[in-house]
């Protein structure tokens, strides 16, 4: 099964064991990994799991919709590789996937 | 140990408010006793995929769950499934499930949700006939969902339509009922509420609106719905979506103040110092609102009542957030931010046309709400700018030469 790592603001790092086809999201929350609230539940209808996908891996986790570009303009500290972590599907490719996670989500 | 300490937390209803309780008091470092009681077979899960991709057969149950089912014993909470809680005894502090058990609590949380009206009508009770909350619920209708197959949806809400659009997505006819002139006629403006019945109609579903129905036919099964008016519509599945009714009869029977849902203070608090009510169930002063009672039913009031109620046990202050809402209907996101009710005035971004815009509602010259469909930015910044008490007149927020976010941060 794929893993993904998630690196907290802080430094503190999160290895998940993430099935394929769920999302970096639930993959998360799931795991109760800190600092991805998620209260839509993954309908990309609140902003509330952004994440900065590492460098390495922005080309393979794909590009943001239209609609997830737009809330990501609302969302703090917005960086290059800023996505909403609902909308990130995990494939086998995705396997050793880097995510950094903000400071808030509010 | 101090006397005072809450060493045992009773959690009455295993949705959403109910289980993110649980959860946010684990991480918030509560390290006492905490009983989670559902009626339901499943531990927490997620209700708005129900009549979205849980209907359509997009996701399963594992994937509705809030927490992996084995999360409740590795965090040591006590979760009891198929379970009733029948009394609360106030003085003694105990909860007696059905069967005869008591449990005590020295804080007890009731996130007992709402239940769906039922028709009161003949033949309501026939199979094939169904209501919208549970994943049991949907569990029962889905076999019916077949290409072909004839839906009848009684009550235009957002549950009723959100289930037509599933239903029309996959082949079924669909004939929706309302006994209002208008669909969403609670829930929103007649411009939004036009659009999606322009839309639905678009896609095929056939709206009797000012409709009455009067009587469910069938034998063992539904073969249709009779009207007042005499029209007779075959069906052979029929789902009530007329709205829901709070859950409060263990707090009336224990003598709490309930008036449209359990009456608690800005942090979920009761009028029982030692009882808790969030969710559906309770009605509770909406900051942004300038302090007015609501009984709200969305995620947002369900999980901002479990971080309040968890922060209240553990002795902390929660952050509460400006009421928003969600729908998906067919590719239409609808987003809502702040409360609509009271608006006196409406002003547009975008284009029903293009299928994204949104509606601004006013009171007295102040932005309360917003309807955003396909439109994420304007629902995001109305959300940001009534949290922040900030307000934009209607003559700059419909100006569509400056985007939403220059005009979020002109407002300050």
């Amino acid at each position: 099964m794929p893993k993904v790592t998630y690196i907290e603001s802080s430094g503190t790092e999160h290895v998940v064991d993430a099935p394929v086809g769920q999302t970096v999201m639930e993959a998360a929350v799931k795991n109760a990994v800190p600092g991805i609230d998620a209260d839509c539940g993954g309908a990309c209808a609140c902003a509330t799991c952004h994440v900065y996908v590492d460098q390495a891996w922005a080309e393979k986790t794909g590009e943001a919709s239209s609609m997830e570009m737009s809330m990501l303009d609302f969302a703090n500290e917005v960086q290059d590789t800023s996505r909403l972590s609902c909308q990130i599907k995990i494939t086998e490719e995705l396997d050793g996937l880097v995510i950094r996670l903000p400071d808030s989500q509010h | 140990m101090n006397t005072n300490a809450i060493n045992r937390v009773i959690i009455i209803g295993a949705g959403q408010a109910g289980g993110e309780t649980a959860q946010r008091l684990r991480q918030g470092g509560f390290k006492g006793e905490i009983t989670l009681i559902g009626e339901e077979a499943f531990p927490p899960y997620q209700r708005p995929p129900l009549s979205k991709k849980y209907l359509a057969g997009k996701v399963d149950m594992d994937r509705l769950l809030l927490r992996p089912a084995s999360v409740y014993a590795e965090e040591n909470i006590s979760l009891l499934r198929d379970t009733r809680a029948v009394w609360i005894d106030r003085a003694s502090k105990r909860v007696r499930l059905e069967g005869g058990r008591e449990l005590s609590y020295d804080a007890l949380v009731l996130a007992t949700g709402a239940k769906p009206r039922a028709l009161k009508l003949a033949g309501a009770d026939l199979a094939g006939v169904h209501l919208f909350r549970t994943a049991a619920d949907v569990d029962a209708m889905k076999a019916a969902f077949v290409p072909g197959a004839r839906l009848v949806v009684i009550g235009a809400g957002y549950i009723g339509l959100e289930g037509a659009a599933v239903a029309r997505e996959m082949g079924l006819e669909v004939t929706v009922i309302e006994t209002a002139v208008r669909p969403l006629a609670r829930v929103t403006s007649p411009e939004v509420a036009g659009f999606f019945l322009d839309e639905h109609t678009r896609q095929g579903v056939r709206f009797m609106l000012g409709g009455q129905p009067a009587l469910i036919k069938g034998e063992a099964r539904v073969t249709g719905v009779s009207l007042m008016n005499g029209t007779e519509i075959p069906a052979d599945i029929v789902i009530t979506g007329i709205g829901v009714t709070p859950e409060t009869t263990l707090a009336e029977h224990c003598g709490l103040k309930v008036e449209n849902g359990i009456v608690t203070d800005e942090n979920c608090r009761t009028e029982d110092p030692a009882i808790y009510a969030i969710g559906d169930c309770a009605n509770r002063p909406i900051a942004h609102y300038g302090g007015r009672q609501c009984r709200l039913e969305s995620v947002h009031n369900a999980v901002e009542g479990a971080k309040l109620t968890a922060a209240a046990i553990l002795g902390q202050k929660a952050a509460t957030e400006t009421p928003w809402f969600w729908s998906d209907q067919y590719d239409l996101k609808l987003q809502i931010a702040g409360l609509f009710n009271d608006y006196d005035h409406v002003v547009f971004r975008g284009a029903m046309s293009e299928r994204s815009f949104a509606a601004f509602y006013y009171k007295d010259g102040r932005l309360i709400a917003v309807d955003a469909i396909n439109k994420p930015g304007e629902f995001l910044g109305v959300k940001a700018l009534i949290h922040k008490g900030l307000n934009v007149p209607p003559d700059v927020i419909s100006d569509e030469s400056r985007t939403m976010k220059e005009i979020v941060a002109a407002a300050g």
